[in-house]
């Protein structure tokens, strides 16, 4: 109790602070490593993603920060409450967690299944509640249809309608589009993204590197420990050097001589295809111009000169190529 | 302790048996079995013959009944929604462990004790109406009557918290109905023993049973309280 109190001082619900605060998490298995000193913060209203490769550990961090698991080492605070077995309950009532699969009870119908929950969180008004949470993931005219008769998207729906229902302060959503086919994955991308809106903060672990880009304000990429963190323009920046492409109609005859010594061009090399050529640069705003100037001048017929754009996917890829043991889990 | 989040688990539970045949016929079957086979006794006999009724305790069969019947649903309580994927979304919920485990024993408890006595009621009306009359008198001895009633939540009780002690350790809903099964007949076997008169029932035996399913009831209870470990339910380890 005392430390129940003393972790509410510390971080009330409801003020400024972070949703999350881990310092140096661990979690083991006997001798297994789940994840290891993960350390990182998440604002309030934030879209966090959390990204890895297989048995990376993602589904245990949720669950250790759900108060499922307990941690082996280290602290975190979660909707402003440590995290120690004392405040499991507490914790419990202000997040909600969205399995990788629903876990519906199938032969119940939807309203069903949803009454149960409301009163697991002692909602207020649960009707009403119900009513908004299936309105939210547009499932109001399918309430009275049993669970097991849905298809795989509508009871990923249901799930998020039964993590909405106690209006939690954080939502863990567990690979929440794994498994559905691209209209049910970009309809649940629609109900996160308007989430995010409501200033709902979202802890997001998926596979998907597109989703990650697309919703999150900040990722981290995991595997068993921390590899980076950041938001996805930040991370490839810090990873590839900015860099132009041009594209002339023949190749140049000596790209060395007109590259060297540009303005904003740090060096320079061949591209894979004829008459196509890279150039590192320090500013592309400064770079472009400068070059086209100089193949204009050398008469190059330019085809065309573009800034070179790296997805998360090439960041994501980059970490774990450089990481053996995630290329074999990969593998 | 809430008892809301208990009424949400109890009130879950009872909406999915009634939708799960397998678990209607198990609760149904079993009572006929235990039913039957003594209602057709008792009827074949005459008058005349009623005086063999005098040294056993037909009644007391019955109280198979509350001893076999929870077991088809406690063993089920958790091991079934590990199994179905459904016990992960339950427990990341503020309900308590002791909460969740009341709501699912009060759900194999309740119904168990209704059909246990419905049963009871059937057999003696019947016996009662149908029986020869010396038959009847026979059959309804006050001492036997008096301990189908006061037996029968006690021993479901142990049943319950038995057959959820061997679901939370078990991965697997049929392995932990067949080790409740086994592990509930030992009750079986004695009550089978007093109603034969092998064992003499005397009021001193039913305060003695009394008391030790006493004892065992909030033994299982603090048993099974202990067993429910949310994590090792979670991922699996020991």
């Amino acid at each position: 109790m005392l430390d129940q109190v003393s972790a509410h001082e510390a971080a009330p619900a409801g003020q400024p602070g972070p949703a999350l605060a881990v310092r140096g998490l661990s979690k083991r298995f006997g001798d297994r490593v789940a994840f290891q000193d993960l350390t990182f913060e998440i604002g309030r209203g934030e879209v966090f993603g959390f990204l890895g490769p297989n048995g990376a550990g993602k589904t245990t961090t949720v669950r250790t920060l759900g108060t499922l698991l307990a941690p082996t080492a280290g602290s975190a605070t979660v909707a402003g409450f440590q995290l120690v077995p004392e405040n499991a309950v507490e914790i419990r009532r202000r997040i909600a967690i969205m399995p990788e699969t629903p876990g519906l009870y199938l032969k119940l119908t939807v309203v069903e299944n949803l009454e149960c929950f409301a009163d697991l969180y002692e909602v207020a008004d649960p009707g009403d509640r119900i009513a908004a949470a299936l309105r939210a993931v547009n499932l109001a005219d399918r309430s009275h249809d049993t669970c097991g008769t849905l298809s795989k998207g509508l009871r990923q729906r249901v799930a998020l309608a039964r993590a909405l229902l106690s209006d939690p302060e954080v939502l863990f959503l567990d690979e929440p589009t794994a498994g559905l086919d691209p209209v049910a994955a970009r309809e649940v991308h629609e109900l996160i993204d308007g989430l995010r809106k409501q200033g709902v903060t979202i802890f997001l672990t998926t596979h998907r590197l597109e989703e990650a880009e697309r919703l999150c304000d900040r990722v981290a990429i995991l595997n068993t420990t921390l590899r980076t963190i950041g938001r996805p323009g930040e991370l490839r920046d810090q990873l590839f050097a900015k860099s132009i492409t041009v594209r002339t109609l023949n190749p140049l005859a000596d790209p060395g001589q007109l590259f060297t010594g540009l303005k904003a061009v740090d060096s320079w090399r061949q591209a894979g295809t004829t008459g196509s050529y890279v150039l590192a640069v320090s500013d592309p705003s400064i770079a472009a111009p400068v070059a086209t100037r100089a193949l204009v001048a050398a008469g190059a017929d330019v085809l065309s000169i573009a800034e070179s754009h790296h997805s998360l996917e090439d960041v994501y890829l980059e970490l774990i190529a450089e990481d053996p043991e995630a290329s074999r889990t990969e593998a | 302790m809430s008892k809301r989040r208990i009424w949400a688990i109890l009130r879950k539970e009872v909406r999915e048996y009634r939708r799960n045949r397998s678990v209607i016929y198990g609760m149904a079957i079993l009572p006929l079995v235990f039913a039957i086979q003594p209602l057709v006794a008792v009827l074949r006999l005459s008058t005349e013959a009623s005086g063999g009724l005098a040294h056993e305790h037909v009644l007391l069969y019955m109280l198979g009944i509350p001893t076999l019947v929870p077991v088809f649903v406690a063993a089920y309580s958790v091991a079934g929604e590990r199994q179905q994927g459904t016990l992960e979304p339950a427990l990341t919920t503020p309900v308590r462990g002791d909460e969740f485990l009341i709501g699912k024993a009060l759900a194999a408890l309740l119904p168990s004790l209704v059909i246990a006595y419905l049963v009871f009621a059937v057999f003696v009306g019947i016996v009662e109406v149908k029986a020869a009359p010396n038959v009847a008198a026979s059959v309804m001895q006050p001492m036997d009557l008096l301990a189908q009633l006061l037996f029968t939540p006690l021993l479901a009780c142990w049943t319950v918290w038995v057959a959820i002690a061997i679901s939370t350790r078990s991965n697997d809903v049929r392995v932990a109905q067949q080790l409740g099964v086994l592990a509930s007949l030992p009750p079986v076997f004695v009550t089978v023993m007093i109603a034969l008169n092998v064992i003499q029932p005397t009021p001193e035996l039913a305060i003695g049973c009394g008391a030790l399913l006493i004892v065992l009831d909030v033994f299982g209870w603090r048993l099974v309280s202990g067993l429910f470990d949310r994590e090792r339910l979670i991922s699996g380890s020991h």
